[in-house]
Parts: C-alpha cells; sequence; structure tokens
C-alpha cells in the first residue's frame, strides 16, 4: 500500500503541473503550421513541460492503479476513490493517445483539469482496502464497474468536446481571434469528437447498468432497488444520453444542441458519482 | 585614395561619391509616394518594356538597366559612372515616358537612392516589405520577371545581374526565414481560413455566390482552389450567373432559388450590390432548420450589406461582413509587421554583403590590394630564401630585393596598366571582376577608408517627405 500511496501522490503532483502548464497554454501565443524555428516560444515551453509532466504523471499513475490492484487482488473500482482515479487514469490515456496521433495540444488544457479535479476528489476520499462481503464479490461486480466506468469516461470526452465547441463557437460569433481561437481545432471536428464519444460510451454504459443488474440479482436477490438513488440516477443519464444519441440520427441535434446536451448530459454523470457508496 | 578619376567635378565639388569609379542608382516611385492617376502614366506596360530598357541604357550616362512596373510602382534601376548625370538621366528617362506630364507633377513623385541606399530599396521591394500589404507574394515574382526581360534584352551587366540575382535569393531568405508571409491577410483568404475553422477541410462542402461583385468572385476562387465540391452561383442578372459558373466551374442557378440553394450549401457569399438587405433573419431561422442544425457560413461583402446583421445571432450561423474579415487578418497583420522587423535584419546584412562586394570592384583599393599581394608574396619568399641561404652582405640582400621588386613590379605593370585604363571604358566592370578573381582579391583592403557607399549620409536626398 506504501507504494501506490506513493504513485498517486507523485501522479497527484504531475497532474498538477500538467494542468497548470496546460491552463498557461491556453493563453500562450503560438501559430501553428509556422515554416519558421522561431515561433513564439512561450506557447511552445508551456506546452512542452504539460505533454512532459502529464505523460510522467500517467506512468505514476498507473504503478499507483496496479499496485493497488495487486494489493487488492482483483480489478473492482468498487469504491468512489478507485471509480475516480479510474476515470481519471483513463482520460488522460485517451489524451496521450489523441495527443500522439494529431498533436491537439490544446485538447490537454481542457482534459487535463477534468483528470486533475477527479483525481483530487478521490485523493479527499476515504483510501483504505476495505472488506467486502463475500457475497457482494463477484466477477458481475467488475463486469458493472469497469463498464460503466468506460461509460463515463466517454461521456467526460464528449463533455470536454462540447465544452470546447461552445467555447469556440462564442469566440467565433464574437468575432475573438485570440491565441485560443488560434489553437482550437474546427467546429466540425469537434462535433464528429462529440458524437463519436457518446456512440461509444452510449453501448459501454448499458451494458454496465445490465451487468450492474444481474449482479444485483445475483447478490441482492432483485435486478432493481427502486430507493437507490445512485440507480435511479444512471437511468435518468442513460436516457438522456439515449434521448441524445436518438436526436443527433432523427432530428438534426447535431453541432451547438450537441454540444450543450453534451455538456449537460455530464452534470447528471457527475452526480451519479455523488451518490456513490 | 586621393584618386579623382571623374572629369566633372564641378557640378558636385567635395561630394565624396563623385570618388566613385561606379554607382547603383535607383529612381522610383510607389503608392505611397504618388496618386494612381500619375502612377499609371509612368507605368511601363510588358509590350513596352524592352524599348523602354533600351531608350534607358542608349543614356551615355547609363551603364546598365532595370526596370520594374507594377501597378503599385515603378523602379528604374541603373549603373552610372557619374551620379550626377546617372540621376539626371534618369529622371530624363522617367520624364520622357509619359511626355505628357508635367514635370512639376511627376518630379515630387520621386524618390532617389544611391548606392547602399538603393540596394536596400530593391532588396525590401523584392522581398515585399516596401509592398501595400507586407510580405505580400507576387512582388518577387514580378520583379523575376522584369530582371529576365532585363537579361533578354541584355541591358544588365556584371553589376546589375549580380545585384539582381542576390537580391532574388535575399527576398528567398526572407520568406523561408520568416514568418512574414505565412498568414492571410487577404480578405478573402481570411474568409477561406475562417471556413477551415468551422468546416475544417473544406473539400466536399458547397459554396453558394450570390452577386458577381469582383470581390466576390475572388472570394470564390480561393474556395474552388480548396477543392469544395461545387460552388452555386446565382444573380439576379441570370446571364451574368451563367457567364460567371462558366469563368469558375460552378453551376448557376436563378435568383429565385436563393432559399433552396441556401439549405445546400454550407458557405453562402453575398457580394450582390443591393440597396438593402437581401437575406433576413426569418429567411436564415428557415433554412437552418431545414439544415438540420448543420453550421452555415455566410459572407457579406456587399456595402451596403446585403445580409441582416442580426442572423448571426440565430443558432450554428456564423455571418461576417467585410469589416470582420478585415479585423481577422489585423492580428496577422501584426504579426507580419513584427516578423518585418526580423526580414529587415536579413536585409541590411545581404546588403551589407552587396556593397562590400561592389566595394571590392572599386578600381583604386583593387590596384592597392593587388600590390599590396605581390609584395607580401615577394617578401615572404625573400625572407624564406634568406633563411636558407644565410650569411649575406647587406648589399647581397639589397640587390636580391631590388631583383625581386623588379620582377614583380614587371609582372603587374601591365595588368595594373590594362585596370588604370580600362576601368573607365564599356567593359570596365569585367575586368575588374575578372582581376578579382584571378588574383583572389575578396579582402577589401581599407574598409574604413573613404569608400563609395559610406557617402550615403551625405546625398542630397528628394525623398519626398510622405515616404515612411
Amino acid at each position: 500500500m506504501i507504494a501506490s500511496a506513493f504513485f498517486f501522490k507523485a501522479t497527484l503532483l504531475f497532474y498538477l503541473l500538467g494542468t497548470t502548464f496546460f491552463l498557461l497554454h491556453l493563453w500562450g501565443r503560438e501559430r501553428p503550421g509556422a515554416a519558421g524555428s522561431n515561433a513564439a516560444a512561450d506557447g511552445r515551453w508551456s506546452r512542452l513541460f504539460a505533454i512532459g509532466a502529464t505523460a510522467a504523471g500517467f506512468l505514476c499513475h498507473t504503478a499507483a492503479l496496479a499496485t493497488r490492484i495487486h494489493a487488492v487482488g482483483d480489478v473492482l473500482f468498487a469504491d468512489r476513490h478507485e471509480a475516480l482515479s479510474f476515470v481519471s487514469w483513463a482520460m488522460v490515456l485517451v489524451f496521450l493517445c489523441i495527443e500522439m496521433r494529431r498533436r491537439l495540444h490544446i485538447l490537454g488544457s481542457f482534459i487535463l483539469p477534468l483528470a486533475f479535479l477527479s483525481l483530487v476528489s478521490a485523493s479527499a476520499l476515504p483510501n483504505e482496502v476495505r472488506n467486502l462481503n463475500r457475497t457482494l464479490k463477484s466477477t458481475w461486480l467488475g463486469v458493472h464497474t469497469t463498464l460503466s466506468l468506460l461509460g463515463i469516461v466517454a461521456f467526460a470526452l464528449a463533455f470536454v468536446s462540447g465544452l470546447m465547441y461552445l467555447t469556440q463557437e462564442r469566440l467565433l460569433k464574437a468575432k475573438r481571434f485570440g491565441p485560443l481561437y488560434d489553437k482550437m481545432p474546427s467546429l466540425d471536428l469537434l462535433d464528429q469528437w462529440n458524437a463519436m464519444a457518446i456512440l461509444t460510451g452510449f453501448p459501454l454504459f448499458t451494458l454496465g447498468i445490465i451487468a450492474g443488474a444481474l449482479w444485483s440479482q445475483y447478490a441482492v436477490g432483485a435486478l432493481w432497488a427502486i430507493d437507490d438513488p445512485k440507480q435511479i440516477l444512471a437511468i435518468g443519464v442513460w436516457l438522456f444520453y439515449l434521448m441524445t444519441l436518438h436526436g443527433r440520427v432523427t432530428i438534426g441535434w447535431r453541432a451547438k444542441r450537441a454540444a450543450r446536451l453534451a455538456v449537460a448530459g455530464f452534470f447528471g454523470v457527475m452526480l451519479i458519482f455523488l451518490t456513490l457508496s | 585614395m586621393p584618386a579623382q578619376r571623374t572629369p566633372t567635378q564641378d557640378d558636385h565639388k567635395g561630394c565624396p561619391y563623385d570618388q566613385i569609379s561606379m554607382n547603383v542608382l535607383l529612381v522610383g516611385l510607389n503608392y505611397r509616394t504618388a496618386p494612381v492617376a500619375i502612377r499609371e502614366r509612368l507605368a511601363i506596360s510588358e509590350e513596352r518594356l524592352g524599348e523602354a530598357l533600351y531608350r534607358l541604357t542608349a543614356d551615355p550616362a547609363i551603364e546598365e538597366g532595370f526596370i520594374l512596373s507594377t501597378c503599385n510602382r515603378v523602379e528604374v534601376c541603373a549603373v552610372a559612372r557619374e551620379t550626377t548625370a546617372g540621376f539626371a538621366a534618369l529622371q530624363r528617362f522617367l520624364l520622357a515616358t509619359a511626355p505628357n506630364l508635367p514635370a512639376d507633377q511627376a518630379l515630387p513623385c520621386l524618390y532617389f537612392y544611391m548606392g547602399g541606399e538603393s540596394l536596400r530599396h530593391l532588396l525590401r521591394v523584392a522581398s515585399g516589405l516596401d509592398s501595400l500589404v507586407i510580405g505580400e507574394p507576387q512582388i518577387l515574382g514580378q520583379v523575376k520577371e522584369a530582371f529576365e526581360a532585363a537579361l533578354r534584352h541584355k541591358t544588365t551587366g556584371i553589376l546589375l545581374n549580380k545585384v539582381m540575382r542576390q537580391t532574388l535569393s535575399t527576398a528567398k531568405r526572407v520568406r523561408t526565414e520568416t514568418q512574414i508571409a505565412t498568414h492571410a491577410v487577404s480578405i478573402s483568404s481570411a474568409a477561406v481560413t475562417l471556413a477551415k475553422k468551422i468546416f475544417g477541410e473544406l473539400q466536399g462542402r458547397v459554396a453558394l455566390l450570390i452577386g458577381a461583385g469582383e470581390m466576390a468572385e475572388l472570394a470564390a476562387r480561393h474556395l474552388v482552389s480548396q477543392r469544395i465540391a461545387s460552388l452555386v452561383i446565382t444573380n439576379r442578372n441570370y446571364e451574368r450567373a451563367v457567364d460567371l459558373a462558366q469563368a469558375l466551374g460552378g453551376t448557376p442557378a436563378p435568383f429565385e432559388d436563393l432559399i433552396a440553394r441556401m439549405v445546400e450549401s454550407d458557405i453562402v457569399i453575398c457580394s450582390a450590390g443591393a440597396p438593402h438587405y437581401l437575406i433576413g433573419v426569418a429567411e436564415v431561422a428557415r433554412v437552418v432548420a431545414a439544415r438540420e442544425n448543420r453550421p452555415i457560413f455566410f459572407i457579406d461583402i456587399s456595402v451596403p450589406r446585403n445580409i441582416d446583421p442580426a442572423i448571426n445571432t440565430l443558432d450554428n450561423v456564423f455571418l461576417y461582413d467585410i469589416d470582420d474579415l478585415k479585423i481577422a487578418v489585423e492580428g496577422n497583420v501584426r504579426l507580419r509587421e513584427v516578423e518585418a522587423l526580423k526580414a529587415e535584419a536579413i536585409i541590411s546584412e545581404e546588403a551589407e554583403r552587396l556593397s562590400r562586394w561592389l566595394k571590392s570592384l572599386d578600381t583604386v583599393p583593387m590596384i592597392v590590394a593587388l600590390r599590396d599581394r605581390a609584395e607580401e608574396i615577394r617578401s615572404a619568399e625573400v625572407e624564406k630564401a634568406l633563411g636558407k641561404i644565410g650569411g649575406l652582405t647587406p648589399e647581397q640582400k639589397a640587390a636580391l630585393d631590388g631583383v625581386t621588386t623588379a620582377i614583380v613590379n614587371k609582372l603587374l605593370h601591365h595588368p595594373l596598366t590594362v585596370l588604370k585604363a580600362e576601368a573607365a571604358s564599356a567593359n570596365g566592370n569585367m575586368i575588374l571582376e575578372a582581376a578579382r578573381r584571378l588574383f583572389q582579391l575578396q579582402e577589401i583592403p581599407t574598409p574604413d577608408g573613404p569608400g563609395f557607399l559610406e557617402a550615403d549620409a551625405d546625398i542630397p536626398d528628394r525623398r519626398p517627405p510622405s515616404r515612411r
């Protein structure tokens, strides 16, 4: 456990650094597509530091999760600390993958603060290896939590692309062409990300809920506990994203409306975390 | 260096540039010094360029000549043996270009540069630093064409050829080493950049052009070059739309179909020239609903505006008028100004290098350099010989010195005579350059001497006050 705690603290520190530099990067003036090597240096340096810190943090984070799983003995993510830490880890993983392929650094300025906040919330929660009731322990619980959390990560990415869409849309409408405007990808790309994220997240979340129901049947004897606010919220969130997807396909809820829906939906997702046991 | 080789020094007594054997002079006018009414009369069209080049170099005061004439400037650059006569010849040449233009109207528009200043000016012009839009790329091509024309008509010689080649390579260096030409500063390229911020790549997008104005056509051409899927052109005068569609490779559409066409289009460029709004909020709201929230980008370059500015408040509608586009390029214009400072540094460096080369062609320092070099070799060899033989009496040493000096002087006598005599002839520059190369006289022996380009500060400058 000591190793895990150490890695966890190192991760926090690195993500704090990454977040700080990525936020600085928001304001750093840097022109894309410059031929010369003498592009404004401030933007570039904050960016390099930010990516370096994020990558280092990700390695520590992986180590922290691995040592913890090793100590606990299974992959559960059943308490809020583990769940939030996993969500944060997966978001950074996705960011690093996109960063490597597309070099869209500005994405980090939006994802990293979210991943950092998620990890800070995790660190504020009790972090001890709990002793789950034997009856509660089952493969279905692991499947349920993992799938649901992956779905939530996808919703978080939809939230980030929605937020970026609304920001850039506002800049375009207000005709303000600052450093942030320069660095943002096109509205079309952000809308595509939004669609892709929800299209990926929704099936995962659905399967997660089904696995949860099955586990509940096995452990508690009922598919569904009507008095559990977490379950009610989860169903509400599920319905919301179903509506979002349906609206996009049938009546053209895309672009700005889709961005707003993705942002709104994520607040529901965050509420789920508040109700987690 | 007291060699006064110019016979007519009475005109400008004591002016140091009269000591110069060759000078690069430049007389010209541009959009800052002359209104278009004068520029267009002094402009030399492509067909008349050959004749003009001959007329320029036919003047006995002019050795080599080069003319650059664009819609924004006329620059006449020449090599003259004598500065005063050279300037007078250039002025005469320009006035003769527009015989009906009174001299008192034309003369205040002209600027006069010589030596290092003229080189610097040429480099700045070719690099786009002197252009209306800083860093614009066309000027480099125009300079290149002008130089090729001069080469074709054989009016440039060894000096101007070197100067022009250096000018072209400097302009290229400025473009690769600074970001002076990187970002959009024209209205139509700004429209394309904005469209890319909304739609990403423009391949597969549909554009609609309303009206057939020149600006709209320019913007449409930019879009077509981005490989958009199709361009629809509509105009109240349908025939005009058909013509323009043919020219741009688009499809014409009747003006009544405007709303239906807008529904299909991602980018709408409006330059209709109507006295009132053609497109209002109600129409666009319907279009957006029919497009199922797909963003649509309106560019209104008509003055007065033809699209109600209130449509910008509708979701997924982006409206830019001509002023907005100007704001969009303003940041880039500022960036170019910053980059221009870097470019000026490069130009100073290159102009300095050119000046040094020109200076190395000056006869007197060349003769001094040649003598120095020979003397250097001679004395070194004598020293070596003395070291080997050893034990010579002072008389013997003096004899050795005398013999070697005589050999060197005999050997150099004829080359130096020819250099002195021919420097002023028509082939002078070639002979000077040949001597410089044969004897490897790269370095100028007296860089701080009262040479030829340092005299710039004393030039009676006739630059108009409006020039920056």
